[in-house]
């Protein structure tokens, strides 16, 4: 148990390196001067010279990589040059807001996947079951940059009843847990929520159906017991399952939710990706794959040392 | 030797002859075939996507006016306006015709970067799992690395980094899907090598290359083919998502996810008109995943 | 005696097991430990042990499906895989396998006919003589090729699938047949049938049997000699009656002790069996069997019994310090353990 999880942990080093690698390269790829990549096209001479010495661009691209890891491993992730602030700065209050989304998007993922997908389990090949196993296909499909394009046009244009941009009330961009903002979370954390919601459900309802069929729940159907406890025994059997679907879920969340900030002008990470793209802005774009890439790192390595925990068995194999 | 030992000469005289029994022959083709005309609910959206792909290849024909013909007096027109069936958008265009001409780019740009990846990371996984070992390790490993993005966060990586372009798109696509393809792929392979018929065509002298084209191809085919077909839905969502944001086609081109973000402008004026090309990207999407899950009940594949 | 057709000598094969933080080796399994052997051309020699005693292990060595760690197979005079000897390729033509698994050892994806031409094709035959061969072949395994040879595996019954089994080992001409439990898998009467088919295909093509089995019965129906695995050890060798009317090696004869048998006459009184065998991950010190061996006794802990000839001309040898006079063993004497 301790060497899988002491292994694991090694494991992620050079996965870690690796992403780094990719994330230095797309400076690289994109087209021109990779120079022009991170320096604005106004820039006077002095600084282009300054900015030459300081990202190593008259070095030999591995010792180009090195210095810009020492850099990020630091904190620093270059200045934005829409901004001409430093990239770390924006990516930190971005982050919060995006966690917030996330929070909100798995907390009700979990919830209802789990609901639905164990009811769905349970009575299998029934209407409901049909239901929830078409609601789960539906949800992986829906594109939902377009799922919260009409959510908008129902509560915000045809009802008017919900804010349909922002964080807060007159584009607030600080976060606060009252009435006035939390209204502005209910269109963008449904959204999001869909594809977990989605998932979760396909999983919990495979799982639980699978462990119906095996002979331990059919001794206790044996033994008398009533269907309530059998449903425990079952529940308790698809928690590392469900745990690790979730997990993940988290982790790709932060990722999708670029398209859906977008969507909702909501000012987390998806909304400075969009920044960047938008403005060609490298260093920006660089600093914020490699916070969430890196976030997305961990959050699986979480979820399989916690997996070892519940189920030894996941360990050995 | 030594003599027929009792067990052995009096079963095989009391036994049922073995050979003359032959179950009635039925190519694997025809069963899946079989159980697919059984399935009415793939039945349908196959039936639903041979109609999305027709009408985009003969969207010239179908077309009732020109996509790029822009009608200032027309702008923003509601669904059902007499001339404009579904309304026109913010130029005026029809929004129609720009619907059935914008599917090409969205299915071009969906499908591809599946077929790509399908060719590049199908053969990747086919390596790693025949040749098992170091070779393995450096393809499998490698590909863990881009495994540790979540698959919108690789795709906007890549083409914010190229910029704009359907070609760039194609490309960055293409990268998100070869890891997720060569993994299955491999997984698949190193268990069709570990049995016995491979053992027996190796017993038999034959090199790698004639037991891959022989025996491990045709196995390993029909998994890897559904596993992608399944990913075509999550394609077509990404490639449309990287137009939404101005990083797919460019305007005036026709296609769903781009279409989708300049009408967000004007939702305010003409709501349900601005959410047409995202039901198509929806429905195309969910059609796909309901053929692939089918397609893999049919084949009894289990993944 | 003239040059064995198959000469095994010192073969060797251990499997690693990984572990650990850095996943280094941390212990091996010593599946095929230092094993000697012969075969004679024409004869059966019989493999029987428990299941993990390295039976299988030792067919895969002798085809070359895995590398030994050492050791060498000498066919026809000719060790396989070296320079000066006989090509692993060439080898594989002369010596084929059967495998127990009889649907997982046929493509799926491939009719009878394509199974069995596959080997010719391989080595050279057109496609027309390859498929005539099929043919052929299918109709001297007892199956009709009107009737079967567009089949695919899935519509075959077991004794049906392993009958194109072995017509497909003996596609390409071989002299020797390894049969790795090739039908212990089958119910007992379709087994009956395919043994007897065997049989048959021996005399035919004057063949050479390598029969690995755990069924002691079919063992001894077949076999003209039988080995005895324990462990990746071969503990005694010779020749089938000698090992069956007189087993000198007390786990050769709690095998026997365990067999069924319809003949009262033939059942003996030895002490059954008890315990699984020990891991062979860190297999016992000396003597392997000396922890399941009612007669053990310190020396069998301290040393490894060699394997010794007990009747002139090979016809048993036995690897037990009761066979070995001064071996310091208080049962000791040149014939091994009384009758």
């Amino acid at each position: 148990m301790f060497a899988y999880i002491a292994r694991r942990i090694l494991y992620v080093i050079p996965i870690a390196l690796g992403v780094t690698v990719i994330i230095f390269g797309l400076v690289h790829i994109a087209p021109g001067d990779p120079l022009n990549a991170v320096v604005p096209p106004d820039a006077p001479k002095e600084t282009v010279q300054i900015l030459i010495e300081a990202y190593g661009f008259d070095k030999p691209i591995p010792v180009q990589y090195a210095i810009w890891l020492g850099r990020a491993l630091s904190g620093d992730f270059g200045i934005s040059f829409a901004t001409g602030r430093p990239v770390a700065e924006a990516i930190a209050g971005g982050v919060v807001n995006t966690l917030i989304l996330a929070a909100g998007a798995i907390l009700i993922g979990m919830t209802l996947g789990c609901l639905i997908g164990a009811i769905a389990g349970y009575y299998q090949g029934s209407w409901i079951d049909k239901l929830a196993t078409g609601f789960a296909i539906a949800g992986v499909s829906v594109p939902h940059y377009w799922l919260g394009l009409v959510l908008v046009i129902i509560f915000s244009v045809e009802m008017n009843v919900l804010p349909a941009m922002g964080m807060g009330p007159g584009g607030a961009k600080d976060w606060a847990w009252d009435q006035a903002h939390m209204r502005h979370l209910i269109l963008p954390v449904i959204t999001l929520s869909v594809i977990p919601i989605g998932i979760i459900t396909r999983s919990v309802r495979a799982t639980v159906a699978e462990i119906l069929t095996m002979e331990f729940v059919q001794t206790l159907e044996a033994k008398g017991l009533k269907s309530f406890r059998i449903f425990l025994h079952v529940c308790a059997n698809a928690a590392p399952t469900v745990l690790a679907v979730s997990g993940l879920q988290i982790g790709y969340l932060l990722g999708g939710s670029i398209l859906v900030e977008t969507v909702f002008s909501w000012p987390g990470t998806g909304f400075l990706l969009n920044d960047a793209i938008f403005r060609r802005d490298i260093p920006l774009l660089q600093g914020v794959i490699l916070v969430l890439a890196m976030f997305f790192v961990v959050m699986n390595l979480l979820v399989d040392i916690l997996q070892s925990l519940i189920d030894p068995r996941m360990a050995r194999s | 030797m030594a003599d027929t030992t009792p067990v052995a000469a009096g079963l095989a005289e009391a036994a049922i002859d073995d050979t003359q029994v032959a179950a009635k022959s039925r190519s694997y083709w025809t069963t899946v075939w079989q159980s697919l005309l059984r399935d009415p609910v793939t039945l349908v959206f196959a039936g639903i996507l041979i109609t999305i792909l027709m009408s985009t290849i003969f969207a010239d024909v179908l077309a009732p006016a020109d996509p790029f013909k822009t009608n200032m007096v027309k702008r923003l027109k509601p669904i059902g306006t007499p001339g404009f069936l579904l309304g026109a958008d913010e130029l005026g265009r029809d929004m129609l015709s720009r619907l059935l001409h914008g599917g090409r780019l969205s299915l071009v740009m969906g499908i591809s970067p599946v077929a790509l990846a399908l060719v590049i990371g199908g053969m990747l996984g086919l390596t790693a799992g025949f040749l098992g070992g170091k070779t393995n390790m450096a393809i499998m490993r490698t590909i863990d690395v881009f495994y540790a993005f979540p698959s919108v966060l690789l795709a906007i990586a890549i083409s914010g980094a190229l910029g704009a372009g359907i070609v760039n798109a194609i490309i960055s696509l293409t990268i998100v899907f070869i890891p997720p393809i060569a993994r299955v792929t491999e997984s698949v392979t190193t268990q069709i090598r570990n049995l016995d018929y491979v053992e027996a065509a190796r017993a038999s002298g034959a090199n790698a290359f004639t037991i891959i084209r022989a025996h491990v191809l045709s196995n390993v085919a029909g998994p890897v083919f559904i596993y992608s077909t399944s990913l075509i839905s999550v394609s077509i969502i990404l490639a449309s998502g990287l137009s939404f944001l101005g990083l797919g086609t460019e305007p005036p081109k026709p296609e769903w996810g781009l279409m989708l973000n300049t009408l967000r402008q004007s939702i305010y004026v003409s709501p349900w008109v601005a959410a047409l090309p995202g039901a198509m990207i929806f429905l195309t999407s969910l059609s796909f995943n309901m053929l692939s899950d089918g397609l893999r009940t049919a084949m009894d594949i289990r993944l | 005696m003239r040059a064995p057709l198959l000469h095994v000598s010192g073969l060797k094969k251990y499997f690693p097991i990984k572990g650990g933080v850095l996943n280094r080796t941390v212990a091996q399994v010593q599946a095929v430990d230092f094993v000697d052997f012969d075969v004679a051309r024409g004869e059966t020699l019989g493999i029987v042990g428990e299941s993990g005693c390295g039976k299988s292990t030792t067919a895969r060595l002798l085809m070359h499906l895995i590398r030994p760690d050492s050791g060498a197979v000498v066919f026809d005079g000719m060790e396989v895989g070296s320079r000066e000897g006989i090509a692993v390729h060439d080898m594989r033509k002369r010596m084929q396998m059967v495998f127990q698994d009889s649907y997982s050892s046929l493509n799926p994806r491939l009719p009878v006919e394509g199974s069995i031409a596959f080997g010719p094709m391989v080595h050279g035959l057109g496609q027309t003589a390859a498929r005539a061969r099929a043919r052929d072949l299918l109709a001297k395994v007892g199956l009709d090729p009107n009737l079967f040879i567009r089949r695919y595996p899935h519509e075959l019954s077991g004794g049906q699938r392993q009958r194109v089994n072995i017509a497909r080992a003996l596609a390409l001409e071989p002299e020797v047949l390894i049969l790795d439990e090739a039908v212990s898998a089958l119910d007992k009467s379709v087994e009956a049938q395919v043994l007897n088919l065997l049989m048959d295909l021996k005399r035919e093509f004057d063949l050479t049997f390598v029969f690995i089995s755990h069924d002691l019965n079919v063992v001894r129906y077949v076999s003209d000699r039988v080995l005895v695995m324990y462990l990746g050890k071969v503990v005694e060798i010779g020749d089938v009656d000698a090992i069956y009317e007189s087993p000198r090696h007390p786990y050769t004869r709690a095998l026997l002790s365990a067999m069924p048998s319809m003949d009262p006459d033939r059942r003996t009184d030895a002490p059954p069996l008890t315990g699984d065998p020990p891991n062979p991950i860190n297999p016992p010190s000396g003597c392997r069997f000396h922890t399941r061996c009612p007669f053990a006794e310190k020396v069998c802990e301290l040393k490894a019994p060699a394997l010794r000839s007990i009747r002139a001309g090979g016809a048993q040898s036995v690897a037990c310090h009761m066979a070995e006079a001064g071996s310091g063993h208080s049962k000791s004497s040149a014939e091994g353990l009384p009758a």
